[in-house]
């Protein structure tokens, strides 16, 4: 907001800001064209790195790319000249223009170190240099625009879910075809792509109003965004490499989620969530049919995910009971603690020390492949002419299994318990004062999180085959708050982005593997220091952190009021 | 008639420090009571002990003749006796309307919705600002927010800690009103002040704390025209 206070002292600035403004749209409209032109010019002599991207006319790989980037900042600069009084296209455009600078930036990298030298560079890339500096040019002087949400259009309720719909159909396509990139350089520019035009077209205030739609619209929006993440296998064509990466985010997107609840609603910080997990996966293993199982008795494996979310709860309640009434700082010290003692028990009960359990660092292999009424989760079924492997069963298991959560989640949210916690969360003396039962809900909050996360586990102990101590290491909890922090603290939507990423990347970016930890590091300070709210974040959250922001206050008012209609 | 609160030879200490030795007294339902002191008379810890938030070392309180001393403070809400605390406490990110709702959070009838809007009534302001966060109000509206948060419960008696502290003198005149119209309505006042004279005025009965000890007792007249307590507290020689 300090730009708009520099504006309010400087009315010199400002007088020659709103003379050059209507030139700002042009800039940014010819750095849109030279941006897209550019896609149609070669970038480059060599024809085997980032695709082929020698030919001109015949747009592949990252030439396709800066064409989108060209069509998006086209689109924003005609808004520029219509200038709405709900979007702010200039934001948007600077957005766009430094993305687009990185993005040609990293292109001229990657040609430089794999054709070698700068001299493998050709025209495409110089030109859409230009066309970015443009945009960057045509965004900055472009004049602010004070945001006023009550201008939104408000269009027919089927006009509204058909943009959630296309949304989220693009969406799918997007991640399909990004999940289809093989190339780490390639991928990289893709990522720089699609940050650049969501980040572009957020700032805009887009992101605001599509937020606003899905508000006015939820069910149709939780709806196809289920019916999106259904599709998503039959985009894979049988192929089980991008599956399994799925699996493996759809297990940690719901263990996150119940740990939103502990963290995100009820405020308690808990670093050792992960045990609740290796709870579930420890017991789904012993009650399985593989021959390393310690226990005899193999009850069908709707008891067994019953029995998974019944111990990790009394493990949750066992845990709480004693820490729950200290304050934050002991909670997390305690719960660490507690995430290292499970995994040196499960390291250590082999029957050396103690009863034989867990076959100690061996683990419990040859778990079988599950198996509902004959539906073997092991074999590849066609449906559709489509064959669905291994993977995508489990794929689908899973998404139930994230359904059940956000909906244990949301129910909780807003429930008269979800009330308590907010009230807790804020002042736990005033809760007590106000009949809030501050410790029974904290109580509350740990044995759902762990018993939700024991679930996860016995679904994951058939999915990997195998449940060893080293899976359930501390850095899997820091993971898992990293997933909250990074999406949003008490939201669905943001835990799943963050959830993503935190999978995604590392499999996608393979050659940066060294750097991972370093990376997160890296990322999570940025965003304490830029976004502390997170990527998606509740508006409350968001208020807590921005408190002096007007125009926030001003929403989350508009927003009330929707909400008491 | 038995009193409303009966507190019994009250001892509560925080470690090894006393802070509360030994005071009696009572209040009668319809009445306004007041305890004043200094700070560190140990007001406010007898207001905490009494809504569960402290627990006495000895002593009793007995609430409508239930002992409150093994009652936890989540259940002496629902018992009919409210606590606004010192400095307020509102939820400072909360809207007033969530405020004054979690102020019923103890209650599971069909009636708070209508003790919303006699909330709103009470203090018109709150109406108009009823979606604003709570922590850019001054400290009288939050004052207003926190008394009518604390009559959400719909309580038989309200304890208020110290509401004028911090206000101007006209909302302090403002807030002392609603205490007489409170007791008007029908609700029971235990109010703890360091500003005796406003107190008094408006109290049924009195008692002077000094140091966790009761040293002075009688009608609010009484203990306004008492030569010790007009010069201990009122500020005249």
């Amino acid at each position: 907001m300090s730009t708009v206070l520099e504006h309010g002292n400087d009315s010199r600035v400002d007088g020659i800001r709103n003379r050059l403004a209507p030139r700002a749209a042009g800039l940014a409209l010819a750095g849109g064209v030279v941006l897209l032109l550019s896609g149609l010019l070669s970038w480059s002599y060599d024809d085997r790195i980032l695709g082929d991207i020698s030919i001109r006319f015949y747009p592949a790989g990252i030439q396709v790319y800066v064409m989108v980037l060209g069509a998006v900042a086209i689109a924003l600069a005609v808004l520029l000249f219509r200038r709405p009084g709900w979007l702010d296209p200039g934001r948007g455009l600077k957005a766009i223009g430094l993305g687009s600078l990185v993005f040609v930036a990293g292109a001229l990298l990657a040609i430089t170190v794999q054709a070698g030298g700068l001299v493998n560079v050709n025209e495409g890339a110089w030109v859409a240099l230009v066309g970015a500096l443009l945009v960057l040019a045509g965004g900055g002087l472009a004049a602010e625009v004070d945001l006023d949400v009550r201008t939104w259009p408000r269009l027919k309720s089927s006009y509204e879910i058909l943009i959630i719909v296309l949304a989220l159909a693009m969406l799918l396509f997007v991640t399909a075809y990004t999940l289809d990139v093989e190339n780490s350089a390639t991928f990289g520019t893709l990522l720089v792509t699609i940050l650049t035009v969501t980040v572009g077209l957020l700032m805009a205030g887009l992101g605001e109003y599509i937020g606003f739609i899905g508000q006015n619209n939820r069910r149709p929006l939780v709806l196809s965004a289920f019916l999106v993440a259904f599709l998503f296998p039959f985009t894979q064509g049988g192929s089980n490499a991008n599956m399994s990466i799925a699996t493996q985010i759809l297990i940690f997107a719901a263990t996150a989620l119940g740990l939103n609840i502990v963290v995100g609603l009820a405020g308690l910080l808990d670093l050792g969530y992960i045990a609740f997990l290796g709870t579930g996966a420890y017991v789904g293993a012993m009650l399985s049919e593989s021959t390393f199982a310690t226990i005899g008795w193999k009850p069908p494996f709707f008891v067994v995910m019953l029995c998974g979310m019944a111990v990790a709860a009394v493990f949750g309640l066992i845990i709480g009971s004693p820490t729950l009434r200290v304050s934050g700082d002991y909670l997390a010290i305690v719960t660490l603690g507690f995430g290292e003692i499970f995994r040196l028990a499960m390291f250590n009960l082999d029957g050396n020390n103690g009863p034989d359990l867990t076959n100690g660092p061996n683990g419990i292999p040859g778990i079988p492949d599950l198996n509902f009424f004959g539906f073997d989760f092991g074999e590849t079924h066609t449906v559709a002419g489509i064959p669905l492997g291994r993977f995508s069963n489990y794929y689908f298991l899973l998404l139930l299994l994230v359904a059940l959560v956000i909906l244990v989640f949301s129910r909780l949210n807003d429930s008269r318990i979800g009330r308590g916690w907010v009230a807790i969360r804020e002042d736990e003396r005033a809760a007590e004062a106000m009949g809030v039962n501050v410790f029974g809900l904290k109580l509350l909050a740990f044995a759902v999180g762990a018993s939700l996360a024991g679930l996860a586990g016995t679904i994951k102990a058939h999915q990997d085959t195998s449940v060893t101590p080293d899976q359930y290491i501390f850095l899997e909890s820091a993971f898992l708050l990293a997933a909250v922090v990074l999406g949003g603290m008490g939201t669905v939507a943001g835990v799943l982005v963050g959830a993503t990423i935190l999978k995604l990347l590392p499999e996608k970016l393979r050659e940066v593997n060294d750097y991972r930890l370093f990376s997160f590091g890296l990322l999570l300070v940025l965003m304490m220091r830029f976004r502390p709210e997170g990527l998606v974040p509740s508006k409350r959250r968001q208020l807590e952190f921005h408190e002096d922001d007007e125009h926030l206050v001003e929403l989350a008012q508009t927003e009330h009021l929707e909400e008491s209609k | 008639m038995s009193a409303m609160l009966e507190v019994k030879d009250l001892v509560v200490s925080y470690g090894k420090i006393k802070a509360v030795k030994g005071i009696s007294f009572s209040v009668e339902e319809g009445e306004v009571v007041t305890l004043i002191g200094t700070n560190g008379a140990g007001k406010t810890t007898t207001l905490r002990t009494i809504s569960g938030l402290l627990r006495p070392v000895s002593g009793s309180i007995t609430f409508k003749g239930q002992d409150l001393t093994k009652v936890q403070a989540h259940d002496i809400v629902q018992l009919g006796l409210a606590h606004s605390p010192e400095g307020r406490r509102i939820f400072p990110k909360l809207t007033v309307e969530e405020n004054l709702n979690l102020g019923a959070f103890a209650r599971r009838d069909k009636g708070i919705r209508a003790d919303l809007e006699a909330a709103f009534d009470l203090f018109p302001i709150l109406r108009e600002r009823r979606s604003q966060p709570a922590g850019t109000f001054s400290g009288g509206e939050q004052q207003m927010l926190a008394m009518g948060r604390a009559m959400m419960s719909r309580p038989k008696m309200l304890m208020l800690d110290e509401p004028s502290m911090g206000l101007s003198p006209i909302m302090m005149k403002r807030i002392m009103t609603t205490v007489t119209t409170l007791q008007q309505q029908g609700t029971t006042i235990l109010l703890v002040e360091q500003n005796a004279q406003a107190a008094l005025k408006r109290a049924n009965k009195g008692y002077v704390l000094e140091v966790g000890s009761i040293v002075l007792s009688g009608s609010g007249r009484e203990l306004l025209e008492s030569d010790d307590v007009r010069k201990a507290y009122l500020g005249e020689d």
